[in-house]
């Protein structure tokens, strides 16, 4: 049991929930006094020890429900759940069943299979299962070597020579050898699918997440779009588990001698109670403008997605979306789901020509007073604007205005400057300007802007 | 006073069995879950605490209360807050006694160092004295020190550790792991009866990981009808079979639509009572829309359930496809 167990907190792990080296222990030690008995209480003792939350609960009992039902061989009826207790046991069964057959001189996988005991097969499936390690399984073009690992480790090739040899002396006997063989096969294909999905799901995902981190966002497949975002939300949270911590106050330092001597004032300002100077740390203000024309937009959707989940992190955020004209999307954003909102937003400012000079003007014209000495300005877009006026001098009173100005070009650096891009222009007024094609480039942007109010 | 002796004996029996956390809780008015009584069996076993997580209402911390009253033992409670610290929560030492003491005792300082040839010796003597200031005798045990302290061992309640600062959780991990505590003067204090130990959080920040690996993570949501019945029957008395059924059911109905604030057991329970007090034997459309306000606790959750209470208690009155509950 405690293989098993073993391989459960393996399958655990691969399903995203954490466990560790303790929590295993404690585990162990749960299950040790509940006994096995109660397929529920193991179930719930294995989920109040391993599971730290209500998402990894979830993960946990799916989990479980897959690594306890183990596939049946073929033709069986009843669901027979076998354990490892069992394997052990057949395993010298196997070789006693072979004295008593009635067909000699097969071998004993050929027997086992005439006998059509399905808890034997299934038994001997999950030991040569254990013996081929198929719980090292980790992606999906693995499973036909584990399948053939399997099969051999459980003699598939003295079957094969059986089968041949019956092919010649008894053709009705080959044949449903044959027959169960196939059903054999299945099952253990059966067997090493599940394995996979159970301890190669982590691997997978990762691997997934992976590549679609470093994608570039303006290019990807629309049925991509779906898991992009669930990864922009994973972002989302890591950086507000990162910087929403609620921050230290400062206990000691100077002493505030205004705050003090308002306080003590019921004591004729004799300094009873005394008052020091915090540091005050600001969240951050954000102002986003969003070039959302053409190429730019898929980046942008993306962008103000992750700039709208980041609620704990930062107080404030104003974003506005533009092409050939300005307008403000915040409310649009909070109010209507993902996909609702970037179709109205596109509905109403998006597919032209941009024009930054004239989008630069609406923002100044109208929304001026938004931008404080606390705001950090981001302007994500190609510079592109189509060999009309850039504007750029009123970038520059916006950065005059603002803590810092950040552009995010989701054109790679060469670009900048060929044709009609106009970056090296605008550059001269940012802090930092800074490539933002993918999603991993996007959580390290955000993530620098939200760390310089620390 | 006689029969604590005997009690203190009994109660350190280990619980035998999962059904017997069962009907322990029971005998004290609370109907757990099969998930909920594993989770207070095993923090029995292998000795850890138990972190109950969950909407607000559903008796969370009734937990703590049932089980210290079913197992006799005394219940100490921690409520936490923002700001909570070392001092009101672990000990503190005895300032103002200190004070008295040395003002009362300055004679008898003056007695004792006047005996002392040269100042080395003085100092040494001086030196026993403080260690007499920094003893057990002037330290105030607050919550957690007492929970260590007693001698028959207790359940510690600490309430909604979501709502101390992160760094109070830190505090908390030397307690919860090991059952002890050390405070610089004295040395390590450790308890003398293991405290069975609950946490309780309404999730409203997240714990860290370091806290959660020393718990039993227990999630308690909303019961399922048939568990709400019972626990319905077991603490509003008088309520007949009929109504009690629908009211569940309508809360069910209730339940599913987009709130503010879903109403959990709490709510059902003094839902209940009120129909009781109105000696209502149905639940009926007039009824509802009077005391709907029991039952929801924001003014705009009550206009979003009025228009569909018709419909609910209609629902709620048909009688259950598989009977009514026994």
């Amino acid at each position: 049991m405690r293989e098993n167990l073993h391989r459960f907190f393996r399958a655990a792990r691969g399903a995203g929930v954490h466990v560790s080296p303790a929590e295993s222990i404690d585990a162990m030690r749960a299950v040790a006094s509940t006994g096995l008995s109660d397929r529920g209480i193991l179930r719930d003792a294995l989920l109040l020890t391993l599971a730290k939350s209500e998402e990894e609960k979830k993960a946990l009992g799916a989990c479980f429900d897959l690594f306890f039902s183990m596939p049946e061989p073929q033709r069986g009826s009843d669901a027979e759940g076998t354990n490892a207790d069992a394997a052990e046991a057949t395993q010298g069964e196997g070789a006693s069943g072979e004295a008593d057959a009635s067909d000699a001189g097969l071998g004993p996988l050929a027997q086992m299979l005439l006998s059509q005991d399905r808890a034997a097969i299934a038994a001997a499936i999950a030991t040569a299962s254990g013996a081929a390690s198929l719980s090292d399984i980790r992606y999906f073009t693995q499973r036909g070597i584990f399948s053939g690992r399997i099969l051999e480790q459980m003699g598939i090739q003295r079957l094969n020579d059986d089968l041949e040899d019956l092919t010649a002396t008894n053709p009705s006997l080959a044949e449903r050898l044959s027959e169960l063989t196939e059903g054999l096969r299945e099952t253990v294909r059966d067997a090493v699918s599940q394995a996979l999905l159970l301890y190669g799901r982590e691997e997978a995902e990762n691997l997934r997440n992976e590549i679609l981190r470093n994608a570039p966002l303006s290019r990807i497949e629309p049925r991509q779009i779906e898991q992009m975002r669930a990864l922009i939300r994973q972002i989302a949270r890591r950086l507000r588990d990162r910087y929403s911590k609620p921050r230290k106050r400062q206990r000691r330092g100077h002493l505030d001698v205004r705050r003090t001597l308002r306080r003590n004032a019921a004591w004729g300002s004799v300094p009873f109670l005394t008052a020091w100077k915090r540091r005050h740390r600001d969240r951050p203000k954000i102002v986003a403008l969003c070039d959302v024309s053409g190429s730019v937009a898929r980046v942008s959707d993306f962008f103000l997605l992750l700039i709208h989940s980041l609620h704990e992190v930062v107080s404030d955020v104003r974003s506005f979306a533009f092409s050939g004209q300005l307008i403000e999307v915040s409310e649009i954003l909070e109010s209507k789901s993902a996909e609702e909102a970037m179709r109205d937003i596109m509905s109403r400012v998006g597919f032209g020509s941009s024009d930054y000079g004239n989008s630069f003007a609406d923002f100044e014209r109208q929304w001026m007073e938004s931008v404080t000495p606390k705001t950090t300005v981001i302007v994500l877009g190609d510079a592109r604007s189509n060999n009309l006026d850039p504007g750029a001098d009123i970038l520059r009173r916006i950065s005059e205005r603002a803590k810092r100005v950040v552009w995010l070009n989701p054109e790679g650096r060469m670009g900048w400057g060929f044709g009609d891009s106009e970056m090296p222009r605008y550059a001269t007024f940012c802090n930092v300007v800074r490539q933002c094609a993918t999603a991993q480039q996007l959580e390290r942007a955000i993530s620098d802007i939200v760390a310089t109010y620390r | 006073m006689q029969t604590t002796g005997a009690e203190t004996v009994a109660e350190h029996r280990p619980v035998a069995s999962i059904e017997a956390v069962e009907s322990g809780l029971a005998s004290q008015g609370y109907i757990a879950s099969r998930q909920i009584a594993t989770a207070v069996y095993l923090s029995e076993q292998i000795a850890k605490p138990i972190l109950v997580e969950g909407p607000a209402g559903v008796g969370k911390t009734e937990l703590a209360k049932a089980i210290a009253g079913w197992r006799k033992l005394k219940m100490i409670r921690l409520q936490c807050y923002e700001g909570l610290d070392e001092a009101k929560a672990l000990y503190e030492w005895k300032y103002a006694k200190q004070l008295l003491y040395t003002q009362i005792l300055k004679d008898k300082l003056g007695e004792v160092l006047g005996g002392a040839a040269t100042l080395h010796a003085a100092l040494d003597q001086l030196h026993d004295f403080g260690d007499v200031f920094f003893s057990k005798e002037f330290v105030e045990p607050r919550p957690l020190l007492q929970a260590l302290e007693q001698p028959g061992g207790c359940v510690l309640l600490i309430d909604e550790i979501d709502k101390s600062d992160a760094e109070f959780e830190s505090l908390l991990l030397e307690i919860l792991s090991d059952f002890q505590v050390s405070i610089p003067e004295l040395g390590t204090i450790a308890a003398t009866v293991p405290p069975t130990v609950i946490l309780t959080s309404n999730s409203e920040r997240n714990l860290g990981d370091a806290l959660k690996r020393r718990c039993l993570h227990l999630h308690i949501g909303f019961p399922d009808s048939r568990l709400e019945e019972r626990i319905v029957e077991s603490r509003v008395v008088g309520i007949s079979q009929v109504l009690r059924r629908q009211l569940v059911a309508f809360i069910h109905e209730v339940r599913t639509l987009d709130l503010k604030k879903q109403p959990s057991v709490s709510e059902t329970i003094d839902w209940a009572r009120v129909l009781v007090l109105l000696q209502a034997s149905e639940l009926g459309h007039d009824v509802v829309r009077d005391t709907l306000n029991v039952l929801l606790k924001y003014e705009s959750d009550v206009e979003a359930a009025l228009p569909h209470v018709t419909s609910f208690v209609a629902k709620a009155a048909r009688p259950n496809v598989f009977g009514s509950a026994p």
